[in-house]
């Protein structure tokens, strides 16, 4: 278990340094230099243009060697310093991305969660059920594929707009001051739905599927077949299944978090959904490279520890990785 | 007996659900996206009806607040999409099969770095990469996208070859192979490459999928091709430009439709295929 853990965190310490570096490197390597692009964008006011260009010269600490320049950006970051925010100027980007984060954490962790249980639940309910894997489960290979904007977009349309059943836009009613009061969580809760039912049916669809094609392997395995000819009750047997086919969905969960991340961001936008996906189209739109570079290694830090409890959940299922035999993802 | 196996897999093949339905949806927009140019006399950008018009008999998916035509967008749209799919699904594939075969076949400490490359690139939110580079590029065309995409998507097909590879490499005809001093390189595409053929086409299948959703989400933020018009940019500017308030539902619903169709048919199609290749999965 410990080799396990061993080689989980090198691969975290070296995938958040390789993360930092490419964060650090993009702006650098770019054709063209980050200043010039900004200045290109902010448009030619010729006694301001010297003034910007210096400013952000500084900013950049382009005036100092380039390993001088990784090194500070190292100190800057570990001192939670990533800059100051363009978009809402002249608030540091650590604040605007923490005033998202909460939005972000309940709108992902029940989506992924609830979806992940509920899908897996399914998928091995419908496997090797004529009925359901002819009715149900294309059903399944249709949500997987749809893109979370889509779905988002299409839900917006008809259940906020034709129906008017829920609010499309915010994270909660504009008129409103986030206190802790039962008509503001009512608002929340309301403009929290579309987002979450978007992101939960589009994964539901995943997990279902992989659910039911990885049992289908298990059912097929030998010793499935093995213990039907012992004359093992069909319940038996499928149980045995479904506890080695949620390993490698485990393993899944962990593979996909980016994927689905990408799929929460576009999915705010549609919503103006204030998290973090929001906040980086503003941050492209207004070309606010500090919030785009903090948004980018908040992403990053967030997969990675959700990976490592993934990791941790993976001990707990499978004791092959407690007796220090190599488990599957190891 | 080559040949009955061929014929085997074809009677199989031919008996399948999945594999028939799968193939039908794709064959329909291969069509559309073909013959589709020809049927409209207009560019995708061209202003050339009236505005937000529903579909009508000239219009067909009706028109955008611009009034362009939403069809014209449309199959020109998936001819970006199969683009992308194909440029970016096979570059992630051949990336795929290159770290895979190498860190399989060869093991040791070879292995142990690809596979915490691999490993590293497949933790690392690939849409965040993206963005931070496609922000900063100034003129994108699709190509480019195509490839950006294919150097972020390879490490799971990478991990997949790999486990493939490795179970392969200690049969008997791999070390004979070894015995008559073939080069490593040589067992592997004479070896070893064409006993997981079918493998690897279910990965570039899926990779292929994969690729369509990822520059779709791309394009959806603005960060599509600048020069071309693509499914997720008309998504993009749909939304852009208040189509779900208007009710302009003929303009964001099409390009769904299709990702849906197209990423949805290969996923099925794979599966077909998966229980073609795979006796023990056929249904009895």
């Amino acid at each position: 278990m410990r080799r396990y853990f061993g080689r989980k965190v090198l691969i975290y310490i070296l995938t958040f340094f390789l993360a930092v570096t490419i964060d650090w490197m993009i702006p650098r390597f770019m054709p063209g230099n980050p200043v010039d692009i900004l200045m290109a964008r902010a448009g030619s006011f010729a006694e301001a243009t010297a003034l910007m260009h210096d400013y952000y010269t500084k900013i950049f600490g382009l005036d100092v060697p380039l390993w001088q320049q990784y090194l500070n950006f190292w100190n800057a970051l570990l001192h939670g310093d990533l800059g100051i925010s363009v978009y809402v100027f002249p608030v540091p980007v650590t604040k605007v991305i923490m005033r998202a984060v909460p939005f972000d954490v309940l709108l992902l962790l029940p989506a992924i969660l609830l979806s992940w249980f509920a899908g897996n639940w399914f998928g091995a309910f419908a496997a090797r059920s004529k009925r359901l894997d002819n009715t149900i489960l294309p059903l399944g290979y249709i949500l997987t594929a749809t893109p979370y904007m889509w779905l988002a977009m299409v839900l917006a349309w008809a259940l906020g707009i034709v129906l008017r059943i829920f609010p499309i836009s915010g994270g909660y009613s504009y008129a409103m001051t986030p206190t802790f009061s039962w008509a503001f969580i009512w608002s929340f809760l309301q403009h929290w739905f579309l987002p979450f039912i978007s992101i939960f049916l589009v994964k539901f669809g995943g997990w279902a599927i992989g659910m039911r094609n990885m049992i289908i392997y298990e059912l097929e395995a030998d010793y499935s077949h093995y213990l039907e000819a012992l004359g093992a009750p069909r319940k038996l047997v499928r149980k045995y299944a479904f506890n080695n086919a949620i390993l490698p969905q485990i393993t899944g969960l962990a593979l996909d978090l980016g994927v689905i991340v990408a799929g929460a961001l576009v999915t705010e936008v549609v919503f103006s959904y204030p998290g973090i996906g929001y906040l980086i189209l503003q941050a492209i739109n207004t070309r606010d490279f500090f919030l785009l570079q903090g948004c980018f290694l908040f992403i990053i830090l967030a997969v990675l520890l959700a990976n490592f409890v993934i990791d941790i959940a993976y001990v707990l299922v499978d004791p092959r990785t407690r007796t220090g035999m190599q488990g599957e993802s190891a | 007996m080559m040949n009955l196996k061929k014929n085997e897999m074809l009677y199989f093949a031919l008996r399948n659900n999945k594999l028939k339905v799968g193939l039908a949806v794709l064959i329909v927009f291969v069509v559309l996206t073909l013959v589709g140019p020809l049927l409209t006399d207009y560019q995708p950008m061209d202003y050339v009806g009236p505005l937000a018009a529903p579909p009508s008999s000239e219009f067909w998916f009706g028109t955008t607040t611009f009034g362009q035509d939403v069809f014209t967008q449309f199959v020109h749209g998936l001819k970006a999409s199969f683009l992308v799919g194909i440029v970016g699904g096979g570059l992630g594939t051949l990336l795929g099969m290159l770290v895979g075969f190498i860190a399989g076949y060869r093991g040791g400490i070879v292995d142990e770095i690809l596979n915490t490359l691999t490993n590293i690139v497949l933790v690392i939110p690939t849409l965040a990469v993206l963005l931070i580079i496609v922000a900063y590029l100034e003129v994108r065309g699709i190509f480019i996208e195509s490839v950006f995409i294919g150097c972020t998507a390879w490490p799971w097909a990478a991990r997949a070859i790999r486990a493939q590879t490795f179970s392969l490499r200690t049969r008997d005809f791999v070390d004979l192979a070894k015995l008559s001093g073939m080069k490593p390189l040589k067992i592997i595409f004479t070896q070893i490459a064409p006993n997981m053929m079918s493998y690897l086409l279910l990965v570039f299948i899926l990779q292929f999928g994969g690729a369509v959703l990822i520059a779709a989400t791309l394009d959806f933020i603005g960060l599509g091709p600048t020069n071309a018009i693509s499914l997720g940019l008309m998504m993009n500017n749909a939304v852009l430009w208040g189509a779900l308030l208007l009710g302009i539902w003929w303009w964001f619903v099409p390009p769904g439709v299709a990702i849906t169709a197209i990423v949805g048919a290969l996923y099925v199609t794979n599966v077909g295929l998966d229980e073609v290749f795979n006796p023990k999965l056929r249904e009895m």
